[in-house]
Order: C-alpha cells, then structure tokens, then sequence
C-alpha cells in the first residue's frame, strides 16, 4: 500500500488497512456532558420537513410512494438523487430520488415480483424473463437442492424464517475504510490479496479469487457512483464532512445491491469524532456544522427502504431495515470509548425526533463515563429510541471494535461476518417430541417417526429423553438446510460490496437461533412439578393438556426453571455443533426473536404450559407475557442466566416498563432539599 | 426472627434512593382513606420468611443495588415488626447494605421503655428513615386514618435526637390534603429538624381503587379526581416555604 499523508498519528494503520488501529491512536474519550450539543439549523428543519411530508405521502400511498420496476439495482444502476441538493450536506439515495424503492432480484425473482404485485406495481416482463430463463437466483437454487424433508419442515414452521427468498444481510462492511484509505489503495490492497491465493486451483482458492475480483469490481463502481454526485473517494477523506460522506457512501452501496433482513452499519462515531476533534482544533467547522453533517446522516439514515412483500412485513412486524450502529463501550487498553461524536449520534433523536431507525446501540459497560449514562439514561426517557447492550460480555469474546448487525449479532467490523440463519421453532418441537413427529396442526409426518407418547399423564423423564432425540434431529435438518441457502446465497446474490470492506480472510459465524424457550422451559417444568395431563384427538395426536398444580415460571429468579432453560439452550447449541457448516463457519445461536414470535405463534399448537394456539411466543429470551411476577430485576436475572457461551449470537430482552416505574420525575421529587430551599 | 411479608419486589425505584430491593411487610394499624395497598392491612395474613432468606434473595441480584441503592422496607407498617427489622438489618449491615424504612411512625410509643430499647437498637443500623406524614392538623388526621397523630410527630423528633436521615413524604390528595395552611403547617413542624434531607410530596392517584374492588372493600375515596401534577409543584413550594420560615427564625 502506498504511504500516506496524515496529521495523525501514524502506528500499523498507515501501512495496512487496520482501522481500529487508526482509532486507539488518535481518539479522545470525552468525560463531559451533554452541554455543548449543537440543535438542528434551518437547513436542517427545512429537509427533515420535506422527509416528514413524504413519510406522510407514503402512509397515504398504502406503505409504498414508488418502486423501480424495470432498472435492476446495482452500486451505479441510478443516477443522483436529492431532497434539496443546495441544502443537503450529506448526498445520496438508493435510486434517484427519496422514498422510490429499488428493484433487487437476485435473491428471489418471485419476491421481487411479489413485493411489487401486493403494492400495486409489476416488474418489467423482461427482466420476468430474464431471471426466470436466462439468469438463476439464490431463492430459485435454494429450491433445487432442497430434499423432502427440508420441503416439509418450511412450511410446518418447525424451522422457519429461512432467508432462502431474501437476503441473508446481517454482513457489516467496514464502512470507515473508504473514508481512512481511499478506494484507490484499498483496490491495491485487493489486488495484493488476490495476488496472495494458493496456486494450487481446489474450490476454495477458486472460488475466493472469483469473489476479490468482484469485490474489485464494486470498490471501482464505489468510486463511479460518488464520482456521480460530485466527489472523489479515491484518496482519503480530508475532513469529517468528507469522512461522514465516505462512510456513507459505502454504505450506500451495501443496500443498493442487497436487501438484507439487516443491514447494519458498524461502529462508526468514535472514528468519525477523530475527524472532528481535529476539525474543531483547526477551526475547520464549527459544532453545529459538525452537528448538521450528523443530522443529515442520521436523516439519509432513515430514508433508507426495501421492496418487500407483506408477508415479510408481518415476520419481521413493519419493513426494518436495522441499520443499527454501536457506540460507546470500553477499549481493551481500559479507556472507555465514548467521544463527543457518540453524544453528536444520540443528539439526532433530538433535532430529528425520535425514530427506531438507525437502531442507535449503545454498548454499555459500568466503566462508561458517568455524564454519558445520565444522557443516555435521560434520552431514553424522553425518546425511548436507546438499544443497550453489554459491552463487558461482549468485549471479552471480541474486543473493541466490534459492532452489531441486526438487534444482538456482534462481530469484528471488518474481520467477521456470519451467515444469519433464522430460527428453530424449539416449542414445536417439543410438541413433535410428545407425538412421534407429527404435526399437531397439519397433523401430517414432517418429523421422524419416533416413539410417542404413551400414557395420560406426561412423565418428565421420559419427555425429556424423547425431547432431546427430536432436538437432535431437528439440529441436524436446520444446519443441513442453512448449508445450502449459504452456498447459494455466495453463489447467486454474494455481498460484493460490503465483503470489499472487508479482510480477505474473513472469520464466518454460522449464526441459528431459537425462539420458543421461555415456553419449552414453562412447560417442561409443568410437566416436572405439576401434573399434566394430554388430551389427544380422533387420531390420537396430543391437541391440548390439562394442568393441575402450580409450578415455577421462568423469569422469577427460580433456579428450578432457569436451569431447565439454560439446559435446552446448552444441548440445542450441542446439537448444532456437531455438523458441518458451509465454509466451516464458527456455529452459534441465538435467542432473539424480536417480532417474528407472534407469527411463530400463530403456526404451533397448545404447549404444556398453558399457552393456547396460536398464541404469540414471547420474544427473544423473554419470560411469557404475565409469569414474570416478582419484578423487573428478578425476570432480568433469569434471562442473564441463560449462558452466552453457548448463544455467543446474542440473547435479547425485550424491556417496557412505564416511565413512572423508573423513578420519580425529576422535577416533582425534591431530592436534595437544601438546593430547593436556597431558590 | 421471622416476619410477617406481603411481598418482595426486586426493582423498587421510588422507594428510597437508586434500586432498591424493597420488603412489603404485612400487617398496618392504620387506615388510611387513600392507601394504595390495603392489602397488607391484615395482622395475620402475609407469609412467614426468615431474614436470612432475604438477605439471600436481595444478594442474588446484587449489582443491581449496589450502586447508590439498597434495601427498603415498607408496608403495611414496618416498626409494628422490631425485632424481625433488628435481625434482619444486623444481616444486611454485616455486607454493608444501605437500610432504609418507610414508617407512618404510628407504632412509635415514647412511654414504652423496652420498645425504645429495640428501637435505639433498631436506629444504630439505619440509613434512612422515610416518615409519611399523612396530615400535619390532629382531628383532620384522625378523621383520614382514624388514628391519632401525637406519637407520629414525636416520632420525627426522636429521629432527629438519634441523627438518623429522614426523609419526609406526604400525599397531596385534592380537597384533603392539599389545604395550604395545613400544607404550611407541615413544612414549618419539619423545618426544625437538622436530619430532614429530602421533601417528597406525591401526587394522589387512583390507582389503588382497583384494588379496593377486587378485595371487595369500600373506597372511601371514591369520585376524587387524581392530584394535577403541575399543581403539585405549589403545594411542594408552600411546603418548602414553611420550611424556609422555621429555619430563618431558629438562624439554621
């Protein structure tokens, strides 16, 4: 790589691509508060106005303002487009103009078609045809290599969600390097990798220089497309306004070509702040300008949209785009990593208004500095818009540069990624469990024909051994079906612009996930300290049970519960560790269904702990809705319990609590008395 | 020694200062028009728990705590229970848990020599003491909770004697107790104690009525409309103003 000029502090970063680097070395953590924030300026409110009334125009339209239905969306497939380009700071949208929607068929040409046929629109019948005859999808190979089995166990929802006809996302692309580097040295860094494969062709070697050639491609195409709005990312980024364009515009490129179930965007604010600070020294740009480059981000952030059908609406409870991006947390070195950047980032919940998009994520370590938990403590209160998650947890597995993609998957920016991989249905399990592998809504053989149940009353030895048979046979048919929709998803729809951004050996998680526990736990425990009894129908299948007795619920702090969830989480994740995985991705899972629980609901029968059917799951690692009875601290510590060793994906809590139950209002409680008396 | 408990809530964040983890006791000679938990009037209801097995409880979660919260216990009425709160807190001082009470200081008895002992005792252990103050005007405080006032503020004084932190809460109720002269009253009675580190005059809701229907007893309330938020920052001030007067004229 070719040297480069800098002010900053050099280290390993100015001669490898090594950002966190480029960061330890020259951030500054910021211990003030929230006092030097900056409010949005005129040009500001005027294009938030203009976002607003077009937001309005799409919930008017029916959900969908317009669609591309004929030009396929690639990194340079539009031309530039703009809300007020005299006011915009920060340019660029997917298509050429705000809130149309882009066309993007190589996961599926049938979702593509659909996403447009349920909003009233119809996709070019050439490009029908073209992707139908001519040209495969990821959704279209996923099909051909399915067995029967696979078949079945989709659409009984005992696995379910398969990213097989959308994107997988979940990839995060190391945004920052375009900014740090240049697209130019980072096509010379390409190049030396590409130059540094085995010589020996086996299909690995094959197949890794295919994919550097294409990522090549896209960082050229990078480069075109910015070149079309009027900059020039060749080289690195001068200033913050140039470094937050950068990040953006690879970004950008991303969710151009890729309609991910996440697209996330990384750990972008303590980089940017280096920028900034440095700015702010040379009197460069002042704070409300740093603050208004934030804000238009923050607002093209926002207007970032995918062509989806209702049906992926209803999984996923709205179309998210979960451009979640991590702040704060601590570094390895012990200095906590909270910039005034990261306060500049929440600050746009402020001057924009509260918005669930960018999934702001703060990565919360009791070492944070005391004026950034007050501001993100007093911010979530007033925009209840704040992620948390546990960066002490999580730095011990990944260190400190790692982000979130989606709600809890964290990986190394740059040097991990993983293949997202859905969700086991554990609850329908179970059920397939107590009745030899039929299903006990469709009543049809989709599982094994094991031994069923026998007997009225539910033994919990002899359910648990029957349990554990089926988990492994449900293990062994999930990974099996996530192998092929990642070979094709490399195959027909690869990420070439966020794996661009990336290192060349990549470390690969084979992410599953779980959703069902808490109702597995309850109900296992039912079936181990009450008496439950089964009801079978006409063909003998259990429909329903009858429970007599109490017994312990998880989310109270009881540890007779608790252990019977830890312990299902520990043998799922066994089960899953004893396959292959495509590309021999690390396996993990995680237990985090955030909204897609109520449909999982919807398609599992009665459970044995007294859920009905059709009834939502609780989400995530939550406790089901109501059980949780001995307060919020206590339902807190049975889901910490569940051990993150073995749902290394990430384990979610889905938290309300009414403003009133967190403390008293500042203003009516009178704390300290002698400030009071002195006014 | 055992006590009486209603409950235990592990998230308490109004009772007390930070988290608390937060002992409901169960047992109240008082009667209050407008108690929210009627439930732990009963003497002999409640479940029988060891103060062992709370501590246990309270220290299974507790980071939660341990950052400027600790443990609270409230009711029902606390001091009708002594000698399970001196167990109970001689346990939690031995792991340096901040102790906090939420008494109406009605089972405060001057004259009753062996009870002050095991109360003396009782103070040596506690952080903070949260007295409620229901009504500063004896016949109008009879007349809410058909007890009478006298020990309650004798209460108030022997906190201050033994240098034990009060805070002072008081329910503002519309058209009961958010009488101004009283209100004055109040804060001036208060304004004495060197001790008094926190005012917490909260808003009356309706809340509770639920509660009243579901056990099948009378709301005596019933019809008077929640306190208005934004009123409640007068009536804190008039409070407040009784205060200021005490003090200019003791010179504190």
């Amino acid at each position: 790589m070719k040297p480069i000029e800098t002010d900053f502090v050099r280290g390993k970063w100015d001669k490898e691509v090594n950002v966190r680097d480029f960061i330890q070395r020259n951030y500054h953590p910021y211990d003030g508060d929230d006092s030097f924030l900056a409010g949005p300026t005129q040009n500001t409110k005027d294009l938030w106005a203009m976002v607003l009334d077009l937001q309005k125009k799409e919930r008017e339209a029916g959900g969908v303002l317009d669609m591309d239905t004929k030009v396929i969306s690639t990194i340079n497939s539009h031309g530039p487009g703009y809300l007020d380009k005299s006011k915009e700071t920060i340019v660029g949208f997917q298509t050429d103009k705000p809130f149309k929607r882009s066309l993007q068929p190589y996961g599926g040409i049938r979702m593509a078609e659909k996403a447009c046929s349920d909003n009233g629109y119809e996709v070019d019948p050439e490009i029908s045809e073209f992707f139908t005859i001519h040209r495969k999808t990821h959704n279209a190979g996923c099909f051909d290599a399915y067995n029967q089995e696979m078949r079945a166990c989709r659409s009984s929802h005992i696995i379910t969600g398969l990213p097989d006809a959308y994107g997988r996302g979940r990839i995060i692309g190391d945004y920052r390097r375009v900014a740090l580097y240049g697209i130019d040295r980072l096509l010379e860094d390409k190049q030396a990798q590409k130059d540094s494969t085995g010589r020996v062709m086996t299909d690995d070697v094959i197949r890794l220089r295919e994919e550097l050639s294409e990522q090549m491609t896209a960082l050229k195409l990078m480069k075109e497309m910015a070149a079309s709005y009027g900059c020039d990312i060749s080289n690195p980024a001068t200033n913050v306004k140039e470094a937050i364009q950068a990040v953006y515009f690879g970004y950008l490129c991303a969710v151009k070509e890729q309609n991910g179930a996440a697209m996330s965007l990384g750990r972008t604010s303590t980089f940017l702040d280096i920028y900034a600070e440095r700015d702010l020294a040379n009197g460069t740009f002042t704070e409300e300008q740093i603050q208004e480059f934030v804000d238009h981000f923050i607002m093209k952030l926002r207007c970032i949209k995918f062509a989806r059908t209702p049906e992926y609406n209803q999984i996923f409870a709205g179309d998210p785009v979960w451009v979640t991006e991590s702040l704060g947390g601590v570094g390895i070195d012990g200095r906590h990593m909270v910039t005034k950047m990261s306060f500049r980032y929440l600050n746009t919940l402020y001057n924009l208004g509260p918005a669930p998009e960018p999934n702001l994520t703060v990565l919360w370590s009791t070492r944070l500095p005391e004026n950034f938990k007050r501001f993100c403590a007093k911010t979530s209160i007033q925009t209840s818009s704040i992620q948390y998650e546990n960066d002490d947890l999580m730095r011990v597995v990944h260190g400190d540069d790692y982000g979130i993609a989606c709600c809890v998957s964290s990986m190394v920016i740059g040097k991990e990624m993983q293949f997202f991989g859905a969700r086991a249905n554990v609850a329908k399990c179970l059920l397939y469990a107590l009745n030899g592998g039929v299903d006990e809504v469709t009543k049809k053989q989709v599982g094994p024909k094991y031994r069923p149940v026998v007997g009225d009353v539910l033994d919990y030895d002899d359910v648990m051994s029957k349990f554990m048979d089926m988990l492994e046979w449900q293990a062994d048919v999930y990974v099996n079906t996530l192998n092929i929709i990642h070979y094709m998803h490399d195959k027909y729809c690869y990420e070439r612009a966020e794996m661009a951004l990336h290192d060349r050996d990549v470390k690969r998680y084979f992410a599953t996930g779980v959703a069902g526990l808490s109702i597995v736990a309850d109900s296992l425990s039912a079936i181990k300290y009450a008496k439950v009894e089964v009801v079978r129908d006409e063909d003998g299948i259990i429909v329903d049970f009858k429970t007599t007795g109490d017994f312990p619920k998880y989310g109270n702090d009881d540890d007779r519960v608790d252990e019977i969830a830890q312990e299902i989480v520990h043998k799922f994740m066994t089960a899953i560790r004893r396959h292959h995985t495509y590309r021999n991705g690390i396996p993990t899972t995680s237990i985090l269904t955030i909204t897609s629980n109520v449909t999982y609901g919807k398609a599992t029968g009665n459970t044995p702990d007294g859920r009905k059917k059709g009834q939502p799951f609780a989400p995530g690692a939550n406790p089901m809705h109501g059980r949780d009875t001995h307060g919020a601290v206590a339902s807190l510590a049975s889901v910490s319990k569940l051990p993150f060793n073995d749902a290394q994906d990430g384990i979610s809590n889905t938290f309300t609590i009414i403003p009133g139950a967190l403390g008293k209002e500042d203003k009516v409680f009178a704390g300290d008395i002698e400030l009071d008396l002195n006014k | 020694m055992q006590g009486r408990i209603h409950s235990l809530e592990s998230f308490g964040t109004v009772d007390g200062p930070g988290t608390r983890f937060v002992v409901f006791v169960q047992g109240c000679p008082m009667r209050c028009a407008y108690c929210h938990n009627p439930d732990t009037w009963e003497m002999n209801a409640g479940t029988l728990m060891e103060p062992s097995y709370i501590i246990e409880q309270y220290e299974r979660n507790s980071p939660f705590y341990a950052n400027g919260g600790g443990l609270t216990v409230t009711g029902g009425e606390p001091l009708m229970q002594i000698d399970f709160l001196i167990d109970l807190f001689t346990l939690a001082k031995k792991k340096g848990i901040h102790t906090c009470i939420d008494s109406s200081g009605i089972a405060y008895n001057p004259d009753n020599a062996a009870q002050r002992e095991k109360l003396d005792k009782l103070m040596g252990m506690t952080d903070l003491v949260m007295l409620d103050i229901k009504h500063i005007d004896p016949e109008k405080h009879k007349e809410l909770t058909q007890q009478p006032n006298t020990n309650i503020l004798k209460f108030a004084e022997y906190l201050n004697e033994k240098h034990v932190d009060m805070w002072i809460r008081h329910v503002v109720v519309p058209g009961i107790t958010d009488d101004d002269k009283y209100l004055f009253e109040l804060g001036y009675f208060i304004g004495q104690f060197s001790n008094l580190k926190a005012l917490d005059v909260l808003p009356y809701h309706t809340m509770g009525e639920a509660k009243y229907k579901k056990l099948g007893m009378k709301y005596k309330l019933a019809g008077v409309p929640p306190m208005d938020k934004t009123k409640l920052l007068d009536k804190k001030q008039v409070i407040l103003n009784g205060i200021k007067k005490r003090r200019s004229e003791t010179g504190q």
